[in-house]
């Protein structure tokens, strides 16, 4: 089973993030960067698919030299091989871009299975799986909270609202996680030690046969960034007994705040 | 260039999502900036009778696309139909719901149609042939003015984000061909719990943290009871395994945006925060008078969940007697 996983390096969830000067872009130095929890679902799901049906887990990535750092944490994890794509060309892509040159790269790379993060939490987009599986004519399946193989077929759970379908298509095929898949397992200091001897290639868009007027023609761009409104907050019910601070909530709750 | 704007419906068994209104309201006010018609498609099966409602929101037409095999979502087959329709009315912007649902179609058809795509829309303005949105990043940390451009935009609006306003229209309904094409994907089966409120649709949410001390959600089920709403989790809930994931509200979980949201034992880490802020009412009960909850709290109140949450729970119900 050859199984990629596509992965993003994001800001850590606990970060406090802040606008740059141009008002378009977020302030970079400072901040802890991680591989994006989505995706740290995915290498988990394609360590323990190669545990159970043998192959190769190979991650995949567009980014900066700073992303390797990502791709080494996976490696430590346990995967076998990673790929980056660091063009100037390729940074700053609305997210068809990205799965444009993502859809490029696996054009060179064996594969049965794709997993991808259901979204990156910083864009939030929801975008970049289903789109990669488009540019690459297979099925996709996404928000996965269990998945089983056989007979080249892979058979899903998805989370949707209020319940969970199943739905099956045939290889090869790419899903995307949703939280409650698996636990991803800790780097180990051995796992650590063999994956900086792993493969890590990168490449160009020229390498993987892109010119970059395909992918940097951006349909969607952010205009301004802001902070959202601030709560001035902070307002304490005081009151002799639960029983009187319980009153007062609900009062303001009704005749302030007009929500009950 | 097009002024159509056609907005996309979600139905499950015949019943709409109340974010289908939502997108229709939304789509008529830009179909009214670009002077142009709105129109509403439903696909699935059996959905006819359904469709009439879509008139009532400021649809101008509605297309029907049913066929046995789109009874149930199934991506490609729902993507086909979806890609004619839109070929057919040729719109300037797609509205979808930011549904599970909507957010997978929306992707797999952005890029079928080279379509640029904005997800959890709070707000859409039309300027001559962009498209503004403002939508959350990095989990509701930040809010970014998204520009589309291009023949085709597509938009998915958050839900409880815009308002629904009822409009009658001509809202005329025609049948369209609803050939599903090539399929890979086959619907084996599903499982509905129909009497929960779904977290990102409820107008009230009772949230519980590491203060529950355990699995026991009683107290606040029974308050998001009385108050017709639903029940979330922080992060530490769900790792402790107390709650399913599918509760979790926060950077790596959903983004809600209720009426009013009660974080109970919720000490109020920045990945939270980001996942409620947009609540419009947020109450903060926590027995530490410093955490950070409160400061982000519309009201707050320091002390034990489990005695206070009965009271509020009974105060409510007396009022609503």
């Amino acid at each position: 089973m050859e199984i990629v996983v596509l992965l993003k390096q994001v800001p850590a969830t606990e970060a406090f993030i802040e606008i740059a000067d141009d008002g378009v872009s977020v302030k970079t130095q400072n901040l802890k960067w991680v591989i994006n929890p989505y995706d740290e679902f995915a290498v988990e799901e394609a360590l323990r698919i190669r545990e159970a049906h043998g192959g190769t887990v190979t991650v995949v990535s567009v980014g900066v030299e700073k992303t390797t750092e990502a791709i080494r944490t996976a490696l430590a994890m346990g995967a076998d091989k990673g790929v980056l794509i660091n063009d100037p060309a390729a940074q700053g892509l609305d997210g068809l871009g990205v799965a444009r040159v993502l859809a490029a790269a696996l054009k060179q790379i064996a594969f049965d299975l794709i997993i991808a993060g259901q979204r990156a939490v910083d864009d939030d987009n929801f975008l970049v799986g289903p789109a990669v599986a488009e540019f690459l004519d297979i099925p996709h399946l996404s928000m996965v909270v269990k998945q089983e193989l056989q007979d080249g077929r892979i058979r899903c759970h998805r989370t949707v609202e209020g319940g969970t379908l199943v739905v099956e298509a045939p290889l090869p095929a790419l899903f995307t996680t949703q939280r409650g898949l698996n636990e991803p397992r800790y780097t180990s200091l051995p796992g650590i030690m063999k994956a900086k001897r792993k493969p890590l290639e990168t490449k160009t868009l020229a390498d993987i046969g892109l010119a970059p007027a395909v992918v940097t023609n951006r349909g969607a761009r952010i205009a301004a960034f802001r902070l959202p409104p601030q709560r001035s907050g902070g307002r304490m019910i005081a009151g002799d007994s639960a029983q009187a601070k319980a009153a007062e909530l609900v009062r303001l709750l009704h005749e302030e705040a007009k929500v009950v | 260039m097009s002024q159509a704007v056609l907005a996309v419906a979600e139905q499950n068994d015949g019943v709409f999502r109340k974010v289908t209104f939502e997108a229709l309201s939304a789509g008529r006010i830009i179909a009214d900036r670009l002077g142009g018609e709105l129109a509403a498609v439903v696909l699935g099966h059996g959905v006819q009778a359904a469709a009439a409602d879509l008139g009532r929101y400021g649809a101008d037409r509605i297309r029907v696309a049913d066929h046995p095999a789109l009874a149930e979502y199934l991506n490609d087959a729902y993507c086909n139909v979806l890609a004619a329709v839109i070929e057919a009315e040729k719109p300037a912007v797609v509205v979808f719901g930011a549904t599970t649902q909507g957010r997978d179609l929306a992707a797999r058809l952005s890029a079928r149609l080279n379509a640029p795509l904005a997800v959890d829309c709070l707000a859409i303005q039309a300027e001559g042939d962009a498209l503004q949105v403002t939508r959350p990043m990095y989990g509701g940390k930040l809010l970014a003015d998204v520009r589309l451009e291009g023949p085709l935009k597509l938009v998915a609006i958050r839900p409880n984000a815009m308002p629904i306003t009822p409009l009658e229209k001509a809202g005329t309904i025609a049948m369209v061909a609803a050939e599903p094409g090539r399929t890979r994907t086959v619907f084996v089966e599903k499982t509905l719990d129909s009497g929960k409120v779904e977290l990102t649709e409820a107008d009230a949410i009772v949230s519980g943290g590491r203060g529950m001390g355990g699995s026991d959600f009683s107290v606040l089920e029974a308050l998001a009871g009385v108050l017709g709403g639903a029940v979330g989790a922080s992060r530490s809930a769900v790792d402790e395994g107390w709650r399913p994931a599918s509760d979790q509200v926060g950077q790596t979980g959903k983004v809600v945006s209720p009426a009013l949201y009660v974080a109970c034992g919720i000490s109020g880490a920045i990945q939270h925060l980001a996942g409620m802020s947009s609540a419009k009412v947020i109450v903060a009960i926590n027995k530490d008078a410093e955490a950070p909850i409160f400061a982000k709290a519309d009201y707050g109140i320091a002390g034990d969940l489990f005695e206070l949450v009965p009271l509020i729970t009974a105060e409510i119900r007396k009022l609503k007697a």
